[in-house]
């Protein structure tokens, strides 16, 4: 551990991205689906910041809005100190170079069009890395360090399978040399055995280039071993935030609590008389957020002033941060 | 193990000489449009060979435009009457029919071609403009395209053909001044739908420009659709270049067009009906073949366009 660790790399304050809901001829605006509501967090330095949550619940929009592919609706996205969401289009090139991306989907996220070392080679064509002989050598550098054959880089990919192809959007991920990857569920549309080569490729890369992961996934055992610290979201806000271990030996919001108990455990006799909480209802949908705390219709312990007020992401203590009045 | 053939194998040989046959069926729809296809493209080029420095070779027999008082109204050699020198017979002028078929597609093929190859570029790079870009750029070029394909293309090819006066270009042009329209709404739709994948919003997050992007990540995923539409158009082309050259609009005499030759016989159908049917068999037939073709090349790389 050195001074650098703690120093905090992305800061996400108060981010508010609302889609539009159009509705008729004059495609007026009848409504608003607020994917992420108010979502605060940072990451430092080198460690990894698991975000989860379940389908819908927004952690993809906060992945998109820290890319940049969407324009948040409010809020500021500190990276390296400056606000990236004021930054118009045309002058983002050089944050560009300094985030990479990692999607969920091997198959639409490669060019069927290009070979792959073509895909490799781009971010490093656009920001003028390299070129020529320099390019070809860069590439193959690439394709080696996410364990990949050189020589398959004038495939296409629908000549790769699923994990291959995962590894060539690593090598194009890191090609500009980011200090920051987002990675998008890039796991769970892989087969069991391939996803925890991909994990320890991810690690490994990690340590060697000392990157700086925001994990977004809802595989809980998959984000507890890769990451330093777990924020939980549920309908566009987070929840809870704390270190992997904390969140699994001592969850502190319900939702969490409910969310850990649906893990099953290795072992039959604990799983026989382990408590499981079945959570009652449906998620609201995220045009129609209830008022107050998003969670207090599923809750067991809410009460009136759950209903009322939204609860504000407190410390704990020894960065515990938890979203609940009853916690 | 017995020698005689069971009726398990009767029914097997009866069951694969069946498939034979359908396949046989469908490659035929296939060998005899391409045969015809390629048979019409050598008499393109190899009509006469004046462009390699040889005036006297050449598939045509006959100079195309060569009148011979003598010969006029000779029926085909296969008929009483015809002379072995003229396969097809001649026209009022005493003009070979075969000749100026053969130099008919030369301009059928070049005019139509030239006028596909204008439109799918301007198509194209309006509709990717137009699918990636969208906003005002979008709603602009799409009432564009709403107008251009609402407008009746025969007329306003002949209002132009009269104001600036008949003529290889006038054809090329009138043809392409409305064509572009269709591939630019159908690569605007394959645009919006490529511009929402993955590969582009990493290409995004790469830093790469709007146009490198519309270059080289919408552009080639595009080219499917495209040779497909363009081949479906070979068709429809020369049918437009014909109606034009028939209606005396367009390839003016004594250049020898498909389309005015049907035209020029049309008042002696009953006493010469050579003069208009050879090049109008030859209009039916490269139509026809062009459509299986782009059939076929459909099948092959885009099913999804069958509507088109």
């Amino acid at each position: 551990m050195n001074g650098k660790t703690d120093e905090i790399l992305l800061e996400v304050q108060d981010l508010k991205m609302y889609f539009p809901i159009l509705r008729g001829l004059l495609r007026r605006r009848v409504g608003d689906i607020k994917a992420v509501d108010g979502v605060s967090f940072f990451v430092r330095r080198r460690e990894t910041l698991g975000l989860v949550g379940e389908s819908g619940c927004g952690k993809t929009t906060v992945g998109r809005c820290v890319l940049r592919l969407y324009q948040p609706t409010a809020g500021t996205i500190k990276f390296n100190g400056t606000d990236i969401t004021k930054i118009p289009e045309g002058k983002l090139k050089p944050i560009r170079r300094e985030i990479g991306a990692i999607f969920q989907d091997p198959f639409s996220s490669l060019n069927p069009r290009q070979t792959a070392g073509s895909i490799v080679a781009d971010p490093l064509r656009v920001h003028n890395l390299a070129s020529g002989r320099d390019l070809d050598e860069r590439v193959a550098q690439l394709f080696r360090m996410v364990g990949l054959d050189p020589r398959m880089a004038d495939r296409v990919p629908h000549e790769f399978s699923g994990g291959q192809r995962q590894r060539i959007g690593i090598a194009r991920a890191l090609a500009s040399q980011p200090s920051f990857v987002i990675c998008d569920e890039p796991i769970s549309a892989l087969d069991v055995s391939i996803q925890a080569q991909i994990i320890n490729l991810l690690e490994e890369l990690q340590e060697k280039l000392g990157l700086t992961y925001l994990f977004i996934a809802h595989d809980l055992a998959v984000v507890q071993h890769i990451s330093n610290r777990i924020a939980v979201m549920y309908l566009g806000r987070i929840v809870e935030i704390t270190s992997s271990d904390e969140l699994y030996d001592n969850p502190l919001h319900p939702y969490t609590k409910a969310l850990l108990s649906a893990v099953p455990v290795p072992d039959p006799k604990v799983e026989k008389t382990r408590r499981r909480i079945i959570l009652k209802g449906e998620v609201p949908s995220p045009a129609t957020p209830p008022p107050g705390c998003h969670f207090h219709p599923r809750c067991e312990i809410a009460t009136g002033e759950c209903t009322e007020h939204v609860p504000p992401l407190r410390d704990v203590g020894g960065g515990h941060y938890v979203a609940c009045f009853k916690a | 193990m017995g020698t005689i053939p069971s009726t398990e194998d009767k029914a097997r040989k009866k069951y694969i000489g069946a498939i034979r046959r359908v396949r046989l069926v469908r490659n035929l729809t296939l060998i005899i449009p391409a045969t015809i296809m390629a048979l019409m493209v050598i008499c393109a080029i190899f009509a006469d060979l004046s462009w390699m420095g040889m005036p006297n070779g050449g598939l045509a027999p006959h100079n195309p435009t060569k009148q011979v008082v003598k010969d006029r109204y000779l029926p085909p050699a296969f008929m009483e009457g015809g002379k072995s020198q003229y396969l097809l017979g001649t026209d009022k002028l005493g003009r070979d029919i075969l000749s100026r078929v053969i130099h008919g597609a030369r301009v059928s093929l070049s005019v139509s071609l030239l006028a596909i190859f204008i439109t799918a570029a301007v198509g194209t790079v309006l509709g990717i403009l137009s699918g990636y870009v969208g906003g005002r750029i979008d709603a602009l070029l799409m009432r564009i395209v709403d107008m251009a394909l609402s407008f009746p293309g025969l007329l306003l090819a002949m209002l132009l053909a009269v104001a600036i006066g008949p003529g290889f270009w006038t054809v090329v042009f009138a043809l392409s001044v409305l064509g572009w329209a269709g591939y630019a709404r159908m690569i605007r739709g394959e645009a919006l739908r490529i511009r929402e994948s993955d590969f582009v919003a990493q290409a995004r997050v790469n830093g790469a420009s709007p146009l490198r992007i519309m270059f080289r990540h919408i552009f080639p995923n595009v080219v499917n659709s495209l040779i497909v539409i363009m081949t479906l158009q070979v068709g429809m082309m020369i049918l437009a270049e014909s109606a034009l050259s028939y209606l005396g609009i367009g390839i003016t005499a004594p250049t020898p067009s498909w389309g005015s030759m049907v035209s020029d016989g049309r008042s002696e159908l009953d006493r010469a009906w050579w003069i208009s049917t050879f090049p109008g068999i030859c209009i039916g037939l490269v139509v026809l073949s062009g459509n299986f073709l782009g059939d076929w090349i459909r099948d092959k790389l885009d099913p999804r366009l069958r509507q088109v």
